[in-house]
């Protein structure tokens, strides 16, 4: 790591919900410009922990942005540097998607103000960019579930914050666009300098977009490094309760379940 | 290219303003005195506007249109503004369509109020700072204020589910108390059930000018902030992401839209549905953006009640319907309107 100050930095976090714990002690430094992907099985603390970043619960230890703690920021200052694409967004009735998309102005606009000319603009661009363009005048509650997937992206690009975290961002999608939002936001961060940090099921695309996988099992860091070290059938096969197959494929790492687990009986009891 | 928002905007507005206008104009043409039909509006204008009109009418008909039309058109405009943009600003506030501006006890705790001074000989509902307008003032504070109180303490995160239960609560308490208030002195029980359906009683501009302060700070402040209102849609965790804050904004938008309709109340009862069945016209009709549907509530409204008032005093002529009846009429069928359009989408 260089000597900059990391985008984001999340120390010693903890979340207590009533009696359960849902992390543990996570502590990760991201640096700007890079792409972290938190993999994980269901109710290992993904979202929990991007929640965390994003300031939208409460948690027990410190995030940083550039280095300043997120509680020392008002939600304004805050929605400035790190935008949010939660994995269930609220869709609301009857609004199209440039003024949806153009909720993403707010942290630029002045509480009492509309959004103005260049914000349009902005707006209109992010839309060309996710290939939205024919679609401006739709109301969002009426598109496809990509689509929709696609707009909600759109409004935390035009937030142009650095840092955007992105909830299980391709889960509604087909593999073209899949790949063409990944590639989008691989793009963004290699020419805007943004950081990113998503979770995401899939492991083959989160080794392939991501530069570092960070795996989270019951609310604590199991591994973190490049997919080659943490895409490793002992790990996933450990974490998940999965049996798989890890192969390469032109520099790719390829998880693949196993349809007929060897030695079933094994993993039995004797 | 799309037609987009200013354009648009604009000649939205412009015929919300003729609506208002046309309203206007009719309710100060009809009533029992019959009165030369151009003059009147020339007499109006003389009134309205900083220059010298001669209309023509002699004394007692200028004073007709003076000190009993006028003012009552005035306060028609005042009060379907005041109640018909707080109720867009709740609906937006609690994203919940069947907000209306009494949603948080306001309605309870005015009755309340006015009971109390009704029973109490304190005053009759007109003149300057009558007893009953400030009684009922202040219960319709009270009763948010309790509210507000009930759900923070409920529910730390102050949740729009948690105030609209806290505003069941405190409105049933109220009534209770009403209730209880008015049936042990039912020699004023006329009084208080007039009251409850609404009217706009002038005593010549009096009544306007206690509420105007109100309802234009109200207005503008409601008008500009309704961008945020499009941001709460998203829900609270998504609109704090997105820089809004949400406690603030929505402790700001309740209190300006009770203070707004606590006012009304106080000069004119309880007039119901307008806080409900305008917004959704204006929303049915130009868009559910808060950017559009706040600002043409304030014109709709204003327009609306001034009609819905013509009707009051003139159905029954010379007795005088109570204008929360009207409202009702052509309120209670809306909802089959917004029924059969929630079950198109």
């Amino acid at each position: 790591m260089s000597q900059t100050v990391p985008a984001v930095s999340v120390q010693q976090v903890s979340v207590h919900v009533k009696k359960a714990t849902l992390l543990n002690n996570v502590s990760i430094d991201v640096a700007p410009g890079e792409w972290l992907s938190i993999i994980g099985p269901n109710g290992a603390g993904k979202s929990t922990l991007l929640r965390s970043i994003a300031g939208v619960i409460e948690c027990a230890g410190i995030v940083e942005i550039a280095g300043t703690p997120i509680a020392h920021l008002s939600s304004r200052q805050r929605a400035g540097l790190v935008s949010w694409v939660p994995q269930t967004p609220t869709i609301p009735v009857g609004m199209n998607v440039l003024d949806y998309v153009l909720l993403g102005r707010t942290p630029h606009l002045h509480p009492l103000s509309s959004p103005g000319k260049a914000d349009i603009e902005i707006a209109r661009r992010v839309i060309d960019d996710l290939d939205l363009t024919g679609l401006a005048d739709r109301l969002v509650e009426t598109l496809s579930g990509g689509e929709r997937q696609r707009v909600v992206i759109g409004r935390a690009l035009v937030q142009e914050s650095p840092v955007i975290l992105l909830d299980e961002p391709t889960s509604a999608l087909d593999l073209g666009h899949q790949q063409e939002v990944l590639q989008l936001l691989d793009r963004l961060r290699s020419t805007g300098d943004r950081t990113i940090i998503s979770t995401m099921h899939d492991l083959t695309l989160a080794g392939q977009f991501a530069d570092r996988l960070m795996l989270l099992a019951a609310g604590e860091i199991a591994a973190t490094g490049p997919a080659s070290t943490v895409l490793t059938s002992e790990l996933i096969e450990t974490h998940y309760r999965a049996s798989v197959n890890v192969t390469t494929v032109d520099g790719a790492v390829l998880v693949v379940p196993r349809i007929h687990p060897p030695n079933s009986s094994a993993t039995k009891e004797p | 290219m799309n037609v987009r928002p200013a354009a648009a905007r604009v000649t939205w507005l412009v015929g919300a303003a003729a609506f208002v206008l046309f309203a206007c104009a009719l309710a100060l043409l009809i009533g029992p005195t019959s009165i030369d039909r151009s003059s009147i509006l020339l007499e109006a204008l003389d009134a309205v506007l900083p220059v010298d009109v001669d209309s023509g009418l002699n004394d007692r008909q200028a004073s007709i249109v003076r000190t009993l039309r006028l003012p009552r058109v005035a306060l028609g405009l005042l009060v379907g503004a005041a109640l018909s943009t707080a109720g867009a600003t709740f609906q937006g506030v609690f994203r919940n369509p069947l907000a209306d501006p009494y949603l948080l006890g306001v309605a309870a705790g005015g009755g309340f109020g006015a009971t109390i001074a009704f029973v109490y000989n304190l005053g009759d509902g007109r003149g300057f700072l009558d007893m009953v307008q400030i009684f009922a003032f202040i219960g319709a504070l009270a009763a948010v204020g309790l509210t507000w109180t009930m759900g923070v303490l409920g529910d730390r995160t102050r949740s729009a589910s948690s105030l609209i239960l806290a505003g069941v609560a405190v409105a049933s308490f109220f009534t209770a108390m009403q209730t209880y208030l008015q049936q042990a002195n039912t020699d004023d029980i006329r009084q208080v059930y007039s009251w409850f359906l609404g009217g706009l009683n002038t005593s010549g501009w009096v009544e306007v000018t206690q509420l105007l302060p109100f309802v234009i700070v109200g207005v503008i402040v409601l008008v500009l902030a309704s961008r945020s209102l499009d941001v709460l849609a998203v829900g609270d965790d998504e609109a704090t992401m997105l820089g809004l804050s949400v406690g603030r904004t929505r402790i700001v938008l309740v209190v300006v839209a009770s203070l707004l309709t606590a006012s009304a109340v106080a000069v004119s009862g309880l007039i119901s549905f307008v806080g409900l069945i305008i917004p959704h016209t204006v929303r049915l009709l130009f868009g559910a953006s808060y950017r559009i549907v706040v600002p043409m509530s304030v014109a709709v409204g204003a327009g609306f009640l001034v009609l819905c008032d013509l009707i009051a005093r003139t159905a029954l002529s010379p007795a005088e319907l109570p204008i929360g009846v009207v409202t009702a009429f052509f309120g209670a069928p809306f909802f089959v309107v917004i029924l059969r359009t929630a079950a198109g989408r």
